[in-house]
C-alpha cells in the first residue's frame, strides 16, 4: 500500500479523525520493531524541520519527522550532541532510510551511554502529538524542570505510535566531550567481565561506556570502559581506573577519536551482528544476572552493553522464544524480539494488573483501535 | 481556597469505616480522635488547614492494600502522604477522606552495589537513603532543601527536584522500579533493578502524579558513587542580563556544572544580614560548583572563570578550601530561613527559558512595585527553575490575598515566556486553578483520561492537580 504522508499536524489530525481504518504509523521505516500491524502506512517525513534550537539553554525543539542526522549536524557545529546516543537500526535490521526523530522517540532508542546519563526518554521535555480521536495534544514543554500535571511525555516515549502519532519533539542536549578514551581488557570471562564494568561503574570516574564482547576481535573476549571529558581529566581517569582493573589482565589504552568513534558506534549499532544469519533479541536485566542468563541461553554469540544491564543475543532461527522467556521470568527483567518471526509475540508479556492498566490508556488514548493496532498490546 | 463539599453519605458512615479499618490494622494504627487528626490537617502550605476524617499508618504494602480496598468499597477519599513537606498543598485532606501515611514504611530492604540501586520502603526520608550507603561511598543524587524531612514517597510523587539536578536529573531519572497499589487494592511492581521498565513507561507515569494514580510503598533508586570532590566559585555581576549570558556562556563552553545557583540584590541583602557570608552587595550573584579530582575541579574551574572575568564581574571568588566552599554555599542555604526570619514568605516554583531570565526578573521587578510587595529571587539558573520569594505580613488583613495574585501574576509570565508553572513543587491544590493558563481543555483532558484508568471513582487525592471545574463532572458521575 502507498503510504500517506501528511504535510501538517493539522492534516493528520483531520486524517486520523476521520478515518477508522487502522494505520501503521512510520517515521522513516527503519526501525520495524514490534508485531506488522496489516494497515495503511502513514509516514511523517513531510513533518519534519527544526524549530527552534538554543545551545546555551540546551535545548532543541522539531518536528518529528526531521531525519535524525539533520538534527545531529545542528547540534555539532555548536559542539552538542544527543547524549543518550541513539542506536542506529539500520544495519542490524537490514532497512534503508532515514532515520527519524520521530521514530527515536516512539521507540525510546538509547545507546551506550544510556548507562551513565540516561535513555532518550530522560531527555524528552515536551511532545506534541495527535491521539486516536485526532485530538491535538500537548505535554511537558521545552524547560528542563516541570512537574505541571501529569508526565505524559514519559508515556508517549517508547509506546511506538500506539497510543498517538508524535508531531512535535522538545528536547534537552548536552555538550561534546572533548575528549574520548577506551580501556580495552582482552580475555576475560563473561563473569569477570560484568564484575570489572560494575567495578568501572561504581567508581567515582564517570565510566561513560561499559561493553563487553565475549567474541571480540580474532574470537578473543574484548571488555571496554569509556571514559569521556577534558584531556587530562580523560588520562586521569584511565590510570585510575587501571589501577582497579589492570590486574585482571592485559589493558590497552584507546585514545585515538576516530578509532574511539567506531568502536562505540559498532557496539550501539550491535555491528558484530550485522550480515549474520537468526534471531536478534534484546534483553534488559540487572547486570549481575547477565553472565548466568547467557550461560542458560547459550546464544551463537552475545553482546553485553550497559554493563551487563542490556544483553544482545544473536540466536538460530525461531529457537530462542520460550528459553529466553522462561529463562528470564525467574531473574526479573524483560526481553524483546527485535529481528526474527514476530507472530509469537515481541514484547515481555506483562504481569495481569500491569497489562490492564496498559489496555486500559490505550483505550482511552486510541478507542477506535487505529493507532498501529496489535504492534505493542497484549502478547497474541 | 474552594474545596468540594464533604460527602454527607461518607461523613455518616464514620463509624463503621473506622470498624473496618481496625479488624484488617493494628489499633494504634487508625487514627480518629479529632484532638488527634488535627496533626494532619496540613502541610507545608500551612495557609490552608482542614483535618481528615480518620489517619491511617499502615506497616506493610497488604496493609495499605487493605486500607485501599476498605475506601474503595466505601467511596471514601483517600489522601496519601509522606512527611507532609508538600509546599503546594499536595497532601491537604478533605474533610470526609482518610490520609494515608506511609511514615511507618521506612526500611531499607536491599542494597546493591554492584548493580547500584537500593530498594527501600517510601516513608524513608530523601537524607537517609544516601545515609544508608554514604559510608560506602555512594549517594541518592536528588537532593530536595527539604531532605532532611522528606520522603521518597513524596518525592515519587511530586517527581521532586534539588540544586544538583542539572547534572544528575530529578526524581524521575533516578527511579528505577516501584510497588504500587492502586485504589482498588491491587499490588503491583512496576521496574526493578533493570533499566528501561517492559511495556508503557508507567514508571515515567506514576513519578509526579501527586498521589492521584496509586501508592507506592516500595521504590528501587539509582545510587551512584560520590564524586572525589566538589567547589564552587563565586561570581557577582551588576546586572541581570550579564549574569544570565555568563550562565548561558558556561553551558555553551562543554562544562557541565552540577549546580548553578542565582540570587538576585534582596535576596544576597536579606541572607548577608541573617547569615553573614560575605557576599558582595551586587544586582546578581552566581554560586557555579564542579566536581571531580581536586586537578579535574581546576581545570573546569579554570574555564569557568575565564568566561565569567569576560562579563567584567564586580566579584569572582574561588574556593581554596572546605571552609571558604562552606562560606560561599552560606549564603544562599540560608535563603529561605533569612527570609522567613523577616517576613512571612509564599515561595514560587515556574521555571523558565534561560534566555529569558532577564526579561522575567525585569517584569517580576514591576509586577512587585505594582503590587506593593517585595520580592526576592533565589533560584537553580542552570536549568531555569525559578523561586520567586514574595514577602508579605500574614497578620494583616488582605495581604495574603494580594501575595497570592501577585505570585500567580508572576506564574502567568512563566508560562507566557514558554516555561511552566512548577519545575520541582507540584501543582496540589496550589497551582490547581492556573492549569489551564498551561494547557488547553484538550491537554487537560487527556490527563484525566489517565486518572480514570488508574482510578476510575477518582478517591485518591480529590481536588489537586486539576481545576475544580475541569473535574467536577468526574467526580460527581463517580459518587
Amino acid at each position: 500500500m502507498k503510504p500517506i504522508s501528511p504535510s501538517s499536524e493539522a492534516e493528520l489530525a483531520d486524517l486520523v479523525a476521520s478515518t477508522s481504518e487502522p494505520l501503521r504509523v512510520m517515521g522513516g521505516g527503519t526501525r520495524p520493531i514490534g508485531r506488522l500491524v496489516n494497515a495503511q502506512p502513514l509516514t511523517m517525513q513531510q513533518i519534519s524541520g527544526i524549530e527552534l534550537y538554543e545551545p546555551g539553554a540546551l535545548t532543541l525543539v522539531a518536528k518529528t519527522g526531521t531525519p535524525v542526522a539533520e538534527i545531529e549536524k545542528t547540534l555539532a557545529e555548536e559542539n552538542q550532541r544527543l547524549a543518550f546516543e541513539p542506536m542506529d537500526h539500520r544495519g542490524l535490521l537490514s532497512t534503508t532510510g532515514e532515520p527519524t526523530i520521530g521514530g527515536v522517540f516512539a521507540a525510546n532508542v538509547s545507546g551506550p551511554r544510556r548507562i551513565q546519563c540516561g535513555a532518550a526518554r530522560d531527555f524528552l521535555l515536551g511532545v506534541r502529538f495527535v491521539d486516536g480521536q485526532g485530538q491535538i495534544t500537548r505535554n511537558g514543554g521545552r524547560v528542563m524542570k516541570n512537574v505541571t500535571g501529569y508526565d505524559l511525555v514519559k508515556l508517549m516515549a517508547g509506546s511506538y505510535g500506539t497510543l498517538g502519532v508524535l508531531t512535535e519533539v522538545a528536547l534537552k542536549v548536552l555538550p561534546r566531550s572533548h575528549v574520548t578514551g577506551t580501556l580495552k581488557i582482552a580475555g576475560l570471562t563473561d563473569v569477570q567481565a560484568i564484575s570489572a564494568l560494575s567495578a568501572a561503574l561504581g567508581s567515582p570516574y564517570e565510566v561513560t561506556g561499559a561493553a563487553h564482547l565475549p567474541k571480540g576481535k580474532d574470537s578473543t573476549p574484548q571488555t571496554f570502559i569509556r571514559i569521556e571529558g577534558f584531556e587530562n581529566s580523560v588520562k586521569y581517569r584511565s590510570v585510575e581506573l587501571f589501577k582497579m582493573l589492570g590486574h585482571l589482565g592485559e589493558v590497552k589504552f584507546e585514545l585515538d577519536q576516530q578509532a574511539n568513534a567506531t568502536l562505540w558506534q559498532n557496539i550501539r549499532d550491535v555491528g558484530t551482528f550485522h550480515d549474520r544469519e537468526g534471531d536478534v533479541w534484546r534483553l534488559s536485566v540487572k547486570p549481575s544476572d547477565a553472565p548466568g542468563l547467557v550461560a542458560r541461553i547459550a546464544p551463537e554469540d552475545t553482546v553485553y552493553d550497559w554493563g551487563g544491564g542490556l544483553v544482545w543475543l544473536l540466536m538460530p532461527q525461531e529457537t530462542g522464544a520460550d528459553t529466553i522467556r522462561a529463562a528470564i521470568s525467574e531473574t526479573g527483567g524483560h526481553a524483546t524480539l527485535i529481528r526474527g518471526n514476530r507472530t509469537a509475540g515481541v514484547f515481555q508479556p506483562l504481569a495481569a494488573p500491569v497489562a490492564a492498566l496498559q489496555d486500559g490508556l490505550r483505550a482511552r488514548f486510541d478507542p477506535k483501535g487505529i493507532l498501529n493496532p496489535g504492534l505493542m498490546g497484549r502478547a497474541a | 481556597m474552594e474545596m468540594p463539599s464533604p460527602d454527607p453519605k461518607v461523613l455518616s458512615r464514620k463509624a463503621d469505616l473506622i470498624d473496618k479499618l481496625e479488624q484488617v490494622l493494628p489499633k494504634d494504627a487508625v487514627i480518629h480522635d479529632p484532638s488527634e487528626t488535627r496533626a494532619y490537617e496540613c502541610d507545608g502550605l500551612t495557609a490552608y488547614k482542614c483535618p481528615p476524617l480518620a489517619v491511617v499508618l499502615p506497616s506493610s504494602t497488604e496493609e495499605v492494600s487493605a486500607t485501599l480496598r476498605i475506601c474503595h468499597d466505601m467511596n471514601v477519599p483517600v489522601v496519601p502522604r509522606g512527611s507532609g513537606t508538600s509546599l503546594a498543598g499536595g497532601a491537604l485532606p478533605t474533610e470526609d477522606s482518610v490520609i494515608l501515611g506511609v511514615a511507618k514504611l521506612n526500611d531499607v530492604l536491599e542494597t546493591d552495589y554492584d548493580n547500584r540501586f537500593i530498594r527501600v520502603q517510601t516513608g524513608r526520608t530523601n537524607l537517609s537513603v544516601t545515609g544508608a550507603v554514604e559510608e560506602d561511598g555512594f549517594f541518592y543524587a536528588p537532593d530536595p532543601s527539604s531532605q532532611l524531612a522528606c520522603a521518597i514517597a513524596g518525592n515519587i510523587a511530586m517527581n521532586s527536584g534539588g540544586a544538583h539536578c542539572l547534572k544528575y536529573g530529578v526524581t524521575t531519572n533516578n527511579l528505577m522500579g516501584v510497588r504500587m497499589v492502586t485504589m482498588d487494592g491491587t499490588i503491583m511492581d512496576i521496574g526493578g533493578a533493570h533499566l528501561d521498565a517492559e511495556g508503557y513507561d508507567l514508571l515515567g507515569l506514576i513519578c509526579g502524579s501527586e498521589g492521584q494514580l496509586g501508592v507506592v510503598t516500595e521504590a528501587t533508586l539509582r545510587i551512584l558513587h560520590k564524586p572525589e570532590g566538589a567547589r564552587p566559585v563565586l561570581m557577582g555581576f551588576d546586572s541581570a542580563e550579564v549574569a544570565g549570558q555568563c550562565v548561558s556562556d558556561i553551558i555553551k563552553a562543554g562544562v557541565l556544572p552540577v549546580a548553578i545557583e542565582y540570587m538576585d540584590r534582596p535576596c544576597i541583602r536579606a541572607t548577608e544580614d541573617f547569615a553573614g557570608a560575605g557576599y558582595p552587595d551586587c544586582e546578581a550573584l552566581l554560586i557555579v560548583e564542579v566536581e571531580g579530582s581536586d586537578a579535574e575541579i581546576d581545570e573546569q574551574l579554570e574555564t569557568i572563570m575565564k568566561i565569567a572575568r569576560s562579563h567584567k564581574p564586580v566579584e569572582l571568588r574561588e574556593s581554596s578550601s572546605p571552609e571558604e566552599s562552606a562560606k560561599i554555599w552560606l549564603g544562599r542555604k540560608s535563603a529561605f530561613g533569612a527570609m522567613g526570619k523577616i517576613n512571612d514568605y509564599m515561595c514560587l516554583d515556574g521555571t523558565i527559558p534561560i534566555s529569558q531570565l532577564p526579561y522575567v526578573l525585569k517584569r517580576i521587578g514591576e509586577m512587585s512595585k505594582e503590587f506593593g510587595l517585595d520580592v526576592a529571587n533565589v533560584f537553580h539558573a542552570g536549568d531555569g527553575n525559578m523561586h520567586p520569594l514574595i514577602l508579605f505580613d500574614a497578620n494583616k488583613p488582605g495581604d495574603l490575598e494580594t501575595c497570592e495574585e501577585l505570585g500567580a501574576e508572576i506564574l502567568k509570565l512563566c508560562v507566557e515566556v514558554d516555561g511552566c508553572l512548577t519545575g520541582e513543587h507540584g501543582v496540589g491544590i496550589e497551582k490547581r486553578d492556573l492549569m489551564l493558563h498551561q494547557y488547553d481543555p484538550a491537554d487537560l483532558e487527556i490527563q484525566m483520561a489517565v486518572k480514570d484508568v488508574f482510578d476510575p471513582k477518582w478517591l485518591l487525592n480529590p481536588a489537586k492537580v486539576f481545576p475544580l471545574a475541569s473535574s467536577d463532572t468526574r467526580r460527581i458521575a463517580a459518587e
